[in-house]
């Protein structure tokens, strides 16, 4: 059935070369690629010295060691009152926890008739098949309307701690800049591909789990993380100057912002209506198809928005401190 | 349902939306929304108080088309109006006070960012105080947490950074307790609702089911916020938090951040856990006992340091002491001092930091004790304005320290137990108070010697070069003065509020 092909030939196919990698008579990579250890990170012992001396300097500037009686005896008598703090707050703990009621049993305090909505009627009231998503995003919408907050907030907290923004000068963003080239990937080849491969998938896998938030297991918080982590691997694989093509500093702002406002506007608009029994105009759609379960689907996407980039700025924030 | 029943969700949303909207804008235009944010909530407040007043009665709002248990509500009460309305005029004027200092200290790029933290601290403040959901007030105590942080950093130097790391620590530690607490409290209730949870807890204490980790979650509660709020033992991370940051982050920390951890620690007493359950358990006798060391060693503290915001710093953590022993005296008139107290220690505190702020500019930014010698004459009104400030911390008649303590003294009387160490206590730390206070006061009225005023760079300022100090010193001098006089109307309300609270 098969054609014949010559020895000679044969070995020039791909199938051949396989096997022989397969088999571990020849490493394709052998003598073509150049593998040396990486150099292990060797700080000069002036510099290492020049350090202690400054903290120790520090020290006695601020704590005034020598005449500060009190640290002293704060210092000693510290260990035994940890260790006699954590004892008493684990037994205490433990002996709390031994009381609660056991775990599992039908007439728990916690499955009462607040469970019960959520898990009969969740489906019909929210529109989501997700109890869970039904839950956060519209029961109990004012607080993750708050959690929402507390990432964006603390994006901005390290946005003052770790951004540097001095004015461009010998030791200013430049050098800082050129400096920061040291720590740049360095054209990575197995990155590089990998990355190629992996980012799209990576993206449309987020987008997916923030889409189906409201069918399945998901929602913005997951599916942002995922979006994040592979805007992270972009950056690693491709360098700032790539990444920043389409993500800035300035993108990630405008990006935040309108996602908080549209997720606060709508969800003030439904607030309102409903606590000044308005009828709502939002439908809520046939259970199960995308466009169902009311504001849920937006909410999620505001959300995912908000968490990627926090992700992200978070990196780049401690990478460089700046973008 | 009337209109001005909105405003308590409109505040909370105005203020949650300016933060990401602050976060775009350049740091000039932020702070006026912030102003403009600041004073719209207070008048809505303002309304929402007079509203409640006139019907007598606090009110419920069910945020979204669910009702309680199993949606979110806020609630508007009395109390909570007042404290609203105080609130956004104590943020107000602080931030008006430390208008220059701000600009200077802190690097152009990131003005907008310390109003995107203001806006989301007063939001987190706001929803303290109005909400019915336990749950919701522990997402409000992480924003209030972190934004707390970022007020401490902004200014960059290394001991800020430093106070920062260590309120960070201390407070997350606060919260962990304080959300162990409420994982507890859920267990044995299945509620997060606060009306509910006292239900079923009223329940819990007469059949005495559960009985050990109830008195557990109320304990880790109580100690998470005490935490939070820097009594005693866990103040270490104050003195540097206040005396290093930029002027309007040391007085709003000092005066509201940690006075919404307390109020909400009487909304847990009595909305989530009943009063009668808290008095019969053993947590306010720690509270009391730990309130009274505090009033006596954060005086002590205070006498030994050098630097005048150190030391007012210091001198918060004696407040705070005073306003748990008032809870600790298990009586409803101990709690009303306490509250009293809140009041006038967050009007008294924030007037404090600005006018020694106004009292450092005239001495060359030198925060010295010995460098203020003469600075009352060199800065008159900011000498006269650490003076009311002062005797009002004291407890000079006419101010409003004075009321408080007062308020105190006759609520000790009340408890049979715990009469004679209060009032030991009020005497010792009033004495210690009157050390610290009014040695800075003599000093600062001290005339220099000639020829040593322009060697140490001092200069005189008068009204006109700071107008914006200027004017917050002022208000904050009225606010003291009507606290003061007018203490009986809003004695009457707080036992209006707290009755609305049952």
């Amino acid at each position: 059935m098969s054609k014949k092909i010559p020895e000679e030939q044969y070995r020039k196919t791909r199938s051949y070369r396989l096997r022989q990698w397969l088999d571990g008579t020849k490493d394709p990579f052998l003598d073509t690629v150049e593998m040396k250890p990486q150099k292990e990170f060797q700080e000069e012992k002036h510099v290492i010295e020049s350090r202690k001396e400054e903290k120790k300097k520090l020290y006695e500037r601020i704590y005034d060691m020598e005449h500060n009686a009190e640290v002293r005896t704060f210092h000693k008598i510290y260990q035994i009152f940890s260790v006699v703090f954590c004892v008493v707050l684990i037994l205490t703990l433990l002996v709390a926890v031994s009381n609660l009621p056991t775990i599992g049993q039908p007439d728990n305090p916690v499955n009462n008739e607040v469970a019960a909505r959520y898990i009969e009627n969740g489906l019909q009231e929210t529109g989501a098949v997700n109890i869970v998503t039904g839950m956060i995003l519209d029961y109990r919408a004012f607080d993750t309307l708050g959690e929402s907050h507390v990432l964006f907030i603390a994006t901005c907290t390290v946005l003052i701690l770790l951004r540097n923004d001095k004015k461009k000068g010998k030791n200013g963003v430049e050098s800082a800049e050129e400096n920061d080239r040291i720590y740049e990937p360095k054209n990575d080849i197995i990155l590089q591909t990998v990355a190629r491969f992996l980012v799209p998938l990576i993206f449309i896998f987020g987008i997916y789990i923030i889409l189906g938030g409201h069918l399945g297991p998901g929602g913005g918080f997951s599916g942002g993380a995922v979006i994040g982590a592979g805007l992270i691997l972009y950056l690693n694989a491709f360098g700032f100057a790539k990444t920043e093509r389409f993500f800035t500093a300035k993108t990630y702002k405008k990006i935040s912002f309108c996602a908080l406002a549209c997720y606060c506007l709508a969800k003030s608009y439904s607030f309102y209506t409903g606590a000044n029994h308005i009828e709502s105009v939002i439908p809520l759609g046939t259970p199960g198809a995308i466009l169902s379960s009311g504001l849920i689907l937006l909410l999620n996407i505001c959300v995912g928005c908000v968490v990627a980039g926090t992700m992200y700025t978070f990196y780049v924030m401690f990478r460089k401190g700046g973008y | 349902m009337e209109f001005v029943q909105n405003f308590p969700f409109i505040s909370i949303v105005l203020s949650l939306f300016s933060g990401p909207l602050c976060s775009i804008l350049s740091g000039k235009k932020a702070k006026w929304v912030n102003i403009a944010v600041i004073t719209i909530i207070g008048l809505m407040s303002a309304a929402v108080l007079i509203f409640v007043i006139s019907t007598g009665e606090s009110y419920v709002y069910t945020m979204g088309h669910f009702p309680a248990p199993w949606g979110n509500e806020i609630r508007a009460g009395a109390l909570e109006g007042f404290m609203a309305v105080f609130f956004c005029v104590v943020m107000l004027l602080c931030m008006i006070g430390g208008e220059r200092e701000r600009e200077i200290e802190i690097e152009e790029g990131k003005q907008n960012l310390y109003y995107v933290m203001v806006n989301l601290l007063l939001c987190s403040l706001l929803a303290l105080i109005y909400t019915n959901d336990i749950f919701t007030a522990y997402v409000f105590v992480e924003i209030n947490t972190i934004s707390a942080c970022g007020l401490i950093m902004i200014r960059q130097n290394g001991r800020t950074i430093e106070a920062a790391t260590r309120y960070m620590i201390m407070s997350l530690l606060g919260s962990g307790l304080l959300l162990l607490g409420i994982c507890f409290l859920y267990d044995i209730t299945g509620q997060l609702l606060m009306s509910n949870i006292k239900e079923q807890v009223q329940i819990l204490h007469m059949t005495k089911e559960y009985h050990i980790p109830l008195m557990v979650s109320l304990a880790l509660m109580s100690v998470g916020l005490a935490i939070k709020s820097a009594l005693f033992p866990f103040h270490a991370w104050l003195p540097d938090a206040y005396g290093y940051s930029t002027l309007s982050s040391a007085a709003i920390l000092s005066s509201l951040v940690s006075k919404g951890y307390i109020f909400l620690l009487v909304k847990i007493f009595y909305r989530v856990i009943g009063f009668s359950t808290v008095r019969d358990s053993k947590v306010i006798n720690v509270l009391f006992v730990f309130g009274i060391i505090g009033m006596i060693m954060g005086s002590v503290s205070a006498i030994k340091e050098n630097n005048i915001r150190r030391m007012i710093a210091y001198s918060s953590v004696a407040q705070i002491g005073y306003i748990y022993m008032g809870f600790g005296l298990g009586t409803t008139a101990g709690v009303i001092a306490s509250i009293y107290h809140i009041v006038s220690h967050t009007a008294t505190k924030s007037l404090l930091f600005v006018a020694a702020s106004g009292v450092t500019d005239a001495s060359g930014e030198s925060t010295n004790f010995f460098d203020l010698t003469g600075a009352g004459y060199r800065n008159k009104l900011a000498g006269v304005a650490f003076t009311v400030g002062s005797l009002s911390m004291v407890g000079f008649p006419m101010f409003s320290g004075f009321t408080s303590k007062l308020l105190f003294g006759q609520a000790a009387v009340e408890s049979l137990h715990k009469m004679l160490p209060t009032l030991i206590a009020l005497a010792i730390s009033t004495i210690l108070n009157a050390v610290y206070f009014m040695k800075t006061v003599i000093r600062i009225y001290t005339p220099e010697k000639k020829g040593v005023t322009e060697k140490k760079n001092f200069r005189v300022i008068t009204m006109k070069d700071q107008p914006s100090k200027s004017v917050a010193l002022i208000c904050f001098i009225i606010l003291n003065v009507i606290l003061g006089m007018g203490s009986k109307p809003i004695v009457s309300l707080f036992e209006t509020g707290l009755r609305m609270f049952a």
